[in-house]
């Protein structure tokens, strides 16, 4: 449904992406995985059309991106950055109820239909409770569930989230990956950057794995995250679990220890 | 935490505080006037002294004070929402230092004496071109501290420039004359100013019209406004130019008269849920109400020579910019 050709994006001589493809399916959820600078976010704001790629095309069911309205590509995608940036301190209900903003025109208010997506959203979301509260006075996992609520109440055909999960607890970090799980099972689809590679296998269709702006592999995270990528990418490889009390805890992974 | 009042409440408050005031404004002189009279004479086919007071005096000093005031609400809301911060003014991206300067210029050289349009037309220039090169300078697609930091510069050229003009202005006469006129003042305006004021304004708020939803979605940050299907440069070029008009053309014709536009929508944007759209209609209100209160101060206060508005407003409203800081310490604002 969403498809990307030969993307390049360079700041000044800095090549941040070079050549990179992407293809989504229809409730598809793809993980886009790779170290720190590998060029995910990039990816994703071009995706999004916060930034124009200096090369190559973006296609949505088969139609060039440029040829739909700003409007109508943000009511099939929609973004959710890493950082949050909220300038005012709106209520939660408020925050929430802009995510419907894309679908109205400049002089309507929510109609009874967008009133209904909001509530069942904040249900889903488990904003009940804090409906009236103003956003800054919420804790980072709390902030994170309106922001996603934001994004979600749009109903977008293609969720794109950046970092949904970092600085969250594990619970929070279940919850949300559970929420963009939901959002695929309804027969859309989701791009979601991570970093914690055993949430990329458990909850993604599909991985696809950067490395210096370029598509180092892609395909099922079992073919994604072997040993020669790992190593490659990220200079770890798999460890052995440990053998005592916080064997539950061990990481999968250590450090690559070059011995040849 | 519901606010008290509700958006159609508080915009009936306003307004209806609006018209107290406005009515106010037209008692309040040297001479005492019977209204009803006055009107009366006013209609006449040769009205006298109270319906001449009237209508030539006290209505355009009053509707003037109503569009300078509601632009500088109106505008300092539109400017802290495009620039993402409650610090911004209206003034902040050139347009009125750019217009003082138009108008300096006008009285500098003499110009200001030939036709009584010609210093509010010098005050239009001064502001469109100022606001312009703050928007080459930030360039296209920079964030609001670009532009915050461009403003800054532009408006410190600016100032220099007046500063040299002063400096160098041929008699201690038109030091004062340029001086007096930077205080900002309501007095001694007649319906020409008013018919110079009303082009610019009302342009800069129809440009300013339904922009609100918008600037709530810049409120999420520009990354998110993007995606969300906001064209930010058009948004910016749009709001630029409504701020140059409107406010270059009040300060064309009033002078600086400051804090206002700073003041006001800081002030009920708590009022209002801390939104965007919600704080445009209630800042212009509130921001007329304002510069009426403050005209009706000066005219009542007992002192020699008039106190200038714009030494008023900025007399009381930098104390209590300073107490709304005091009470939010520790708070995001």
């Amino acid at each position: 449904m969403l498809n990307a050709e030969g993307l390049c994006f360079y700041r000044g001589d800095q090549v941040i992406l070079d050549e990179v493809d992407l293809e989504l399916g229809r409730g598809e959820m793809l993980g886009l995985i790779g170290p720190n600078g590998a060029g995910k976010s990039t990816l994703l704001r071009l995706l999004a059309g916060v930034l124009t790629p200096d090369a190559g095309s973006i296609s949505l069911d088969g139609r060039p991106i440029e040829s739909l309205t700003r409007r109508e590509r943000a009511r099939r995608i929609a973004y959710l950055p890493q950082l949050n940036q909220i300038a005012w301190p709106l209520s939660v209900e408020r925050l929430v109820e802009l995510g419907r903003l894309p679908h109205l025109e400049p002089w309507q208010h929510p109609g009874p239909d967008d009133r209904a997506i909001i509530e069942r959203v904040i249900v889903q979301t488990d904003l009940l409770a804090l409906r009236q509260r103003p956003f800054d006075t919420l804790s980072g996992g709390e902030q994170a569930r309106v922001l996603l609520a934001r994004a979600l109440v749009t109903e977008p055909d293609i969720l794109l989230a950046d970092e949904p999960v970092a600085a969250l607890d594990p619970a929070h970090q279940l919850d949300v990956m559970d929420l963009l799980s939901d959002h695929c099972d309804a027969g859309k689809s989701v791009i979601v950057v991570l970093h914690d590679l055993t949430l990329s296998a458990h909850y993604c269709d599909r991985l696809q794995l950067l490395l210096d702006g370029a598509t180092l592999a892609e395909g099922l995270p079992e073919e994604v995250l072997d040993e020669d990528n790992l190593a490659d990418a990220y200079a770890i490889e798999l460890s052995e679990p440990e053998e005592n009390a916080l064997a539950p805890f061990s990481l999968p992974w250590r450090r690559l220890r070059r011995s040849d | 935490m519901n606010p008290a009042l509700t958006q159609r409440q508080l915009n009936l408050l306003l307004g209806a505080l609006l018209l107290l005031a406005a009515g106010l404004s037209l008692l309040t002189g040297s001479e005492a006037i019977p209204l009803l009279q006055a009107l009366r004479e006013s209609l006449a086919e040769r009205p006298g002294v109270a319906g001449l007071i009237l209508t030539e005096l006290r209505l355009p000093r009053t509707a003037v004070a109503l569009i300078a005031g509601a632009s500088l609400g109106l505008c300092g809301a539109l400017m802290q929402s495009l620039l993402r911060n409650p610090l911004a003014s209206p003034g902040l991206i050139g347009s009125a230092n750019g217009a003082a300067l138009g108008a300096v210029v006008c009285l500098y050289f003499g110009l200001a004496g030939a036709a009584a349009f010609i210093l509010p037309l010098g005050g239009m220039l001064g502001a469109l071109l100022a606001t312009f090169t703050v928007y080459l300078l930030a360039g296209r697609d920079s964030g609001s501290l670009t532009l915050i930091l461009a403003g800054v510069a532009v408006n410190a050229f600016t100032l220099a420039l007046v500063s040299l003009l002063l400096n160098l202005a041929p008699s201690p006469y038109a030091v004062q004359e340029i001086a007096l006129w930077m205080l900002g003042s309501l007095a001694n305006l007649s319906r020409n100013e008013l018919w110079l004021l009303l082009p610019g304004s009302l342009l800069g708020w129809l440009l300013a019209w339904r922009q609100g939803r918008a600037l709530d979605l810049l409120g999420l940050g520009e990354e998110t406004a993007l995606s969300m299907g906001v064209d930010l440069t058009n948004l910016r070029r749009r709001l630029f130019l409504a701020v140059a008009l409107a406010v270059g053309s009040a300060v064309a014709v009033t002078g600086a008269i400051g804090f206002i536009g700073l003041v006001v929508p800081h002030l009920l944007r708590p009022l209002v849920g801390h939104q965007p759209s919600r704080l445009l209609l209630p800042s212009a209100l509130g921001g007329a109400l304002l510069l009426i209160c403050a005209d009706i101060a000066v005219r009542l206060l007992p002192a020699q020579t008039e106190i200038k508005v714009g030494v008023l407003t900025a007399l009381i409203g930098a104390p209590f910019f300073v107490w709304l800081i005091v009470r939010n310490r520790g708070r995001s604002l």
